[in-house]
């Protein structure tokens, strides 16, 4: 061991540093510098090289595995869809303040109609009306009826202005007037608006050529018209990959017309494309009644006129919302703040006990019928230990369909036990028991599916016990409840807790086998969240679900790891 | 560890008892034909009577064990046919070791000559439940082998079956997996797709272990965490995040996304095993490679990756059964292109009534057992090698 | 991936065959379907005999149209799209419609018209629901009953309200696990006329109505969500009365002989067929119209009538469907909508449970689960 210092002396023999162990100076390493340094640098690229074996696996994980995790997780908050839909109701509705008797005004119904017919073009408003059916029901119907006859609303302006001038028919000459002519100064704004718009609305890129420029005068003078032929010419190039000036505008941008000449669009000064037609069109229509936009939503579908979808659309205008976690808990937020939702509405917190509580009952049976296994695993000779642990290798190995297929076959009316049961006369053939879709089928299926996770860490560290301790205290009078309860048992409980933990963080999460076998009263939370996933379509409610159950579980395996530690996991 | 020598006991003892045994065995079969109490008590008086003939008149083993076998069976076939039979040589064969094994004493064999009568009783009570719980974990599998032989479409055991009518019988289930498209297709895509899926946890895991084994390094805790969550987090939320995910980047519905999906959800197993390994590991053997004038590699590959080998074996088998056992992942990241055994068999049992999956259960079952019965021999020729006698 | 080498072997065996013509066309096709009995029929009647025209063409099955709905959105949202074909319900047809996931068609252009002439639109007639729906076969919900059941002494039920009857007919019954078709049998047995129960479906009161009907069973059903359930679940006892399709229910009886019995009364049509999702490539656009064509033409529908009991969406496929393939029965008597079988048929509003799906839906489960 003097070995490194007799060098270093060799190598530093200048003068007075002949040292020994009087020296006090700092201790130095073989090429000079101070061993703490030299130490320090020497784990720190000790640290470096271990991150460095690390690194691949952990960006391995993260991209494939956190990362997905953690993008659902968002979904349990993110709220875009209101905002990005009904943009302009939404900015409309920031004035009504949503708490006295009183439906929007007319101008939220106008934005309202804009955007709803935008979303039906864009088939967007009946996802829409999905999503605010969870918090409201009827708005589903109500926005699927209304998209189908937005494009009815203000026919009688539109047949007004047609009948004064066909112009208003032809679709090369709305082009003409909207673009005008081909050195006019271009509203460049408005197209990246109304192209920013449509992207959001729906949810892609709205790149492309659209081969159309709205005339900044045109839009100075009619500027709801422009914004609405600008929507229409980005959807109809993009979208639909059409030539705009071969189309003829949609019915709003007729509507947008009607609408800007009545609100008096000055006419005098404009001499562009159209402007013969406008002005007859302006001194046509003066007599037409404007627009009753909010008479004809309710005339739609009655539901309009209902205070309370207004108030929850405005509600979850926001573009995130902690709705999805209210529902999570049988809650929702209401105008008057939150609240628990109807009785007969609330599943969720039962699903979530009824979960838990089976979990437990799963970990229960697992320690009492793994207990005796692992212990007669670890006290028998090794070779015959090792013939038995293949009996719990081979569930173990096999496919957890097969297990849970095989118990299908098990616990049916005419299954195996059944049919054992009555053949030997202990139930009569009327009689046979019911095992199965229910929560006994659940709790046997998973307990047997389950039972390797409890035999393994138990029999690990049950097999480091040393039996002469039990000898011991049988030697010196224990009896053998005695020898066992206070001796054996003590050592064991670290490979219980370990098995219990692993066993009950398996089977809160459990699909499969519940979904198999659990009918409607064996199921889970997890069945829950596959449900609104792949049925319901409530995506945003599975998510707040599964990250109240994922946290639950990091909870549990905190616990594992404070109490067992995860090195200290050993499988087979 | 035969300390004890066995020595027969009296007829007084082990008649009854045997009797006890036939009793119960009498009461099921009573019961079936109506007549619980007369069952009880024939099956008492029969068994008892036997075990006090073989024991105390006849004590010719070998015979004796002969004779109960064959006459129990043909009790059985007169009392139910073939199954009854079957049933009847099974109890027969029972009866016979178990008269024997009491009237010779045998049962104390293994157990110190000291313990008490009571504690023998205990023993072997303790013995009887374990058995029952073992039992318990077998069956399920054991019972799926015949019904794959079903002659019909349905997951129920037939008359004919019953009956031990070779009508009942077929292979027609066996056939459909080997002949039909989609079976084929699964099968083949669980083969090409779990090996990958492996490969890919155990060639990270691996080295991530070895670098976690370190213990300078820093978010030792944390990194350990991110690393085994794929086996925390219900499988359903990682399934639909996948989904989404993979979605977006192009990868759901390819090869490589139900791969990398897979190969996520094996590191858990890899790092855990090999942590277990590293845990044994003496780090002044890879010291003494070193200052031997080996570089990290020859380190790696000469001395470390030898001695962890086992973990990392046992780590792969277990990444490579999660890939080859997987349903729910498949079922989200995959499309029809990747449809797996397990996501075949899903279908199997939800969209369509095709025994065929029981078969293919079989399959498996019969795999696991040859695997299992593989590397226990393995161990055993190693332990022998390594000179380490089994107990 | 597999494909590609399930590709590389057909194309090195055919590639003298492939036509000037495919060669702008995708040369795989993804198809959706139910799986089971229905799948194969899909299978017997079009797809084998397609694949037999274009050697080069290979088709991967995906039994997901359960899940039809969920999926292309999800596809859409990641703009990922691995499906061609998707065999879908009316509704479920007309709501991926209106989400604009699936593709709007013209009828008469892209459909073979039927051997006389008539336009395929006229030939299709009102089974068009969707703009985007291409109609393939009319099938119903129906019951099935066990025969052999010793505790309703020789009864057999004979109409609908006989599932709610249960001291006549004592023993489990498999329902669908949701709310179409069992809302409104409820009603019916409620004593709500025919032509009111989407009005009452409308109204609170009525769902509760319908509701609180089904909770007399409720301990006695097992419900189901697959439609190979109901059949499984009649074969091994253990339901005794069971809704499902039609034509599962007639390959447990003509092809499994199992102890079965229809009752038709009260049967409810629907309709399923195609959809193109939205958004395919033109080299799979091309394959996928082209398979589609042969495989909605005339002939093509009344041979699928002969591998299971569905009636052809074609008018003018009603005369040809004959004897099944195997068994040499004649089908006619076993289609929904053969005069005696369609006496008391009732008909599914198919656009009223587009709208009202999701209100009905969250109710329906609820209950379930409480």
């Amino acid at each position: 061991m003097r070995g490194p210092p007799d060098h270093k002396e060799q190598k530093h023999t200048d003068g007075d540093k002949m040292s020994d162990t009087t020296d006090t100076g700092p201790v130095l390493a073989a090429d000079g510098t101070p061993l703490k340094r030299s130490l320090r640098r020497a784990i720190r690229a000790q640290k470096l090289r271990a991150l460095a074996l690390i690194a691949p696996l952990l960006i391995f994980v993260l991209v494939t595995f956190i990362a997905p995790i953690a993008d659902m997780l968002f979904r349990s908050v993110e709220n875009q869809i209101v905002s990005n839909t009904l943009p302009n109701t939404v900015a409309a509705l920031d004035d009504w303040d949503g708490t006295g008797d009183d439906l929007p005004g007319q101008d939220t119904f106008e934005a309202l109609y804009y955007d709803m017919f935008l979303a039906a073009e864009s088939k967007r408003h009946t996802r829409l009306g999905s999503r605010l059916n969870y918090e409201e029901s009827g708005i589903s119907s109500m926005f699927r009826t209304s998209g189908r006859k937005v494009d009815d609303i203000g026919e009688d302006q539109i047949d007004a202005l047609e009948d004064i001038d066909a112009s208003w028919e032809d679709e090369t000459f709305w082009f003409n007037m909207m673009s005008g002519a081909d050195d006019a100064p271009k509203a460049s704004g408005i197209l990246a608006d109304q192209r920013e718009r449509l992207a959001k609305l729906n949810q892609s890129g709205f790149d492309g050529e659209v081969g159309f420029a709205p005339s900044q005068e045109i839009a100075d003078l009619l500027p709801r018209t422009v914004r609405a032929y600008t929507a229409f010419a980005l959807f109809t190039a993009i979208a639909d990959e059409d030539v705009v000036a071969e189309e003829e505008p949609w019915e709003a941008v007729k509507v947008a017309l009607v609408e800007d000449l009545h609100s008096g669009a000055d006419l005098s000064g404009y001499d562009g494309a159209g402007a013969e037609e406008l002005r007859a069109a302006q001194s046509g229509l003066a007599d037409q009644p404007a627009i009753d936009y909010k008479q004809a939503f309710i005339d739609m579908n009655e539901d309009w006129g209902n205070l309370d979808n207004w108030k929850t659309i405005k509600m979850f205008a926001p573009p995130f919302t902690a709705g999805y976690f209210l529902n999570a808990v049988d809650l929702q937020k209401t105008p008057d703040g939150v609240q628990s939702r109807p009785e007969n509405e609330q599943i969720y917190i039962m699903l979530f006990q009824r979960t838990l509580f089976m979990s437990l009952v799963i970990m229960g049976s697992c320690i009492l019928l793994g207990y005796p296994v692992a212990y007669l695993l670890a006290t028998l000779p090794a070779r015959s230990a090792n013939l038995l642990m293949i009996l719990v290798l081979l569930p173990f190995w096999t496919s957890l369909l097969v297990r849970t297929s095989a118990w299908k076959v098990m616990l049916q009316q005419q299954g195996v036990i059944n049919d054992t049961l009555v053949w030997l006369g202990l139930v009569n053939d009327a009689g046979r028991l019911v095992m199965i879709n229910n929560q006994f089928g659940t709790i046997v299926a998973m307990t047997h599916i389950l039972l390797p996770f409890m035999i393994l860490p138990m029999y690990s560290v049950m097999s480091t016990i040393p039996q002469t301790y039990v000898r011991a205290a049988r030697s010196l009078g224990a009896t053998n409840w005695t020898s066992f309860w206070r001796v054996y048992f003590p050592q064991s409980v670290p490979g219980i807790g370990a098995g219990s933990i692993l066993v009950f963080i398996l089977s809160i999460g459990y699909y499969i086998t519940p979904e198999i076998v659990g009918g409607t009263t064996g199921t889970f939370i997890s069945n829950r969240i596959a449900y609104h996933i792949s049925s319901s379509l409530n995506w945003g409610l599975a998510a707040a679900l599964g990250s109240i159950l994922l946290f639950a579980v990091l909870i549990l395996y905190w616990a594992y790891d404070k109490i067992v530690g995860i090195d200290n996991v050993k499988l087979g | 560890m035969t300390i004890t020598i066995t020595q027969p006991k009296p007829v007084s003892f082990a008649a009854p008892v045997a009797g006890l045994a036939g009793a119960f065995a009498g009461l099921l079969v009573g019961t079936a034909h109506d007549n619980s109490l007369l069952g009880l008590v024939i099956g008492f008086v029969l068994t008892a009577a036997l075990a006090f003939v073989w024991l105390s008149v006849f004590r010719k083993e070998r015979i004796a064990r002969w004779v109960t076998f064959i006459a129990s069976g043909t009790m059985g076939y007169l009392l139910a046919d073939a199954m009854g039979a079957v049933i009847g040589l099974g109890f027969g064969w029972l009866i016979g070791w178990f008269i024997f094994w009491l009237g010779e004493g045998r049962y104390r064999a293994k157990l110190p000559p000291y313990t008490t009568g009571q504690q023998v009783f205990y023993h072997f009570a303790f013995r009887v439940l374990c058995g029952m719980i073992f039992f318990f974990l077998i069956t399920p599998i054991v019972v799926v082998m015949p019904l794959s032989f079903n002659a019909q479409d349905f997951f129920t055991f037939t008359p004919e079956m019953l009956r031990l009518d070779p009508a009942g019988y077929s292979l027609k289930h066996y056939k459909d997996f080997f002949t039909n498209d989609d079976w084929q297709q699964a099968m083949w895509n669980s083969i090409s797709i779990a090996p990958v899926a492996t490969l890919l946890s155990v060639g990270f895991g691996t080295l991530a272990a070895i670098g976690l084994s370190d213990e300078h390094v820093p978010f030792r805790r944390a990194i350990m965490t991110i690393l085994i969550s794929p086996m925390i987090v219900p499988l359903i939320i990682s399934a639909a995040g996948m989904y989404f995910f993979y979605s977006r980047l192009g990868l759901q519905g390819t090869y490589w996304g139900v791969v990398l999906a897979h190969a996520a959800l094996g590191i858990p197993f890899v790092i855990i095993t090999v942590t277990a390994t590293l845990v044994g590991f003496d780090r002044s053997l890879t010291r003494a490679a070193a200052n031997m004038g080996a570089n990290p590699l020859t380190t790696f590959f000469r001395v470390q990756m030898p001695l962890i080998l086992p973990g990392v074996i046992s780590g792969g088998l277990f990444a490579f059964i999660t890939s080859f056992d997987e349903v729910v992942v498949v079922l989200f990241v995959g499309s029809a292109g990747q449809k797996t055994l397990p996501w075949q068999m899903f279908t199997g049992l939800r969209e369509q009534i095709s025994p065929t999956i029981l078969a293919v259960a079989t399959i498996l079952v019969v795999i696991s057992i040859m695997l299992l019965t593989t590397v226990e021999l393995l161990r055993r020729r190693s332990e022998r090698l390594r000179g380490l006698t089994p107990g | 991936m597999k494909l590609t080498t399930t590709l590389m072997a057909s194309t090195a065996l055919t590639v003298a065959a492939v036509s000037a013509h495919a060669q702008d066309m995708a040369d795989s096709l993804t198809l959706v379907s139910w799986g089971g009995a229905y799948q194969e029929s899909q299978m017997k009647a079009y797809v084998e005999p397609y694949i037999a025209d274009n050697p080069g063409v290979s088709v991967t099955w995906d039994e997901s149209s359960a899940e039809a709905v969920a999926k292309l959105r999800a596809m859409d949202e990641a703009g990922n799209l691995t499906w061609d074909l998707v065999d879908v319900t009316a509704a479920d047809a007309m709501r991926l419609c209106d989400e604009g996931l699936a593709m709007e068609v013209d009828h008469d252009e892209i459909l073979a018209p039927a051997p006389d002439g008539t336009s395929a639109s006229d030939d299709f007639g009102d089974m068009i629901v969707s703009d985007c729906f291409i109609p393939q076969i009319a099938y119903s919900y129906t019951f099935g009953y066990r025969n052999d059941v010793a505790e309703w002494n020789g009864q057999v039920p004979t109409e609908i309200c006989d599932v709610f009857d249960l001291e006549t007919f004592p023993g489990k019954r498999s329902l669908e696990k949701r709310p179409h078709n069992n809302m409104e049998w409820a009603l019916m047995c409620d004593g709500v006329a025919r032509d009111e129960i989407y009005d009452a479906l409308e109204t609170e009161e009525g769902r509760n109505r319908a509701l609180a009907k089904l909770d007399t069973i409720k301990d006695e059903v097992v419900w189901w969500s697959s439609g190979a359930d109901t059949p499984q679940l009649l074969a091994d006892k253990e339901v005794v009365f069971g809704s499902t399709y039609n034509g599962r229910l007639f390959s447990l009886i003509a092809e499994q002989n199992q102890p079965v019995e229809m009752m038709w009364d009260s049967q409810a049509y629907d309709i399923d067929g195609w959809i193109i999702p939205a958004g395919l490539e033109d080299d799979k656009l091309a394959r996928v119209l082209d398979f589609l064509y042969f495989a909605t033409d005339t002939q093509r529908l009344a041979d699928q009538a002969k591998y299971i009991s569905y009636g052809p969406a074609r008018k003018s496929s009603a005369p040809l469907v004959g004897e099944h393939a195997e068994l040499g029965i004649d089908m006619a008597p076993h289609m929904p909508t053969s005069p005696e079988n369609s006496v008391n048929a009732f008909v599914m509003n198919f656009e009223w449970w587009a709208d009202y799906r999701d209100d009905l839906d969250a109710k329906f489960q609820s209950w379930l689960a409480n």
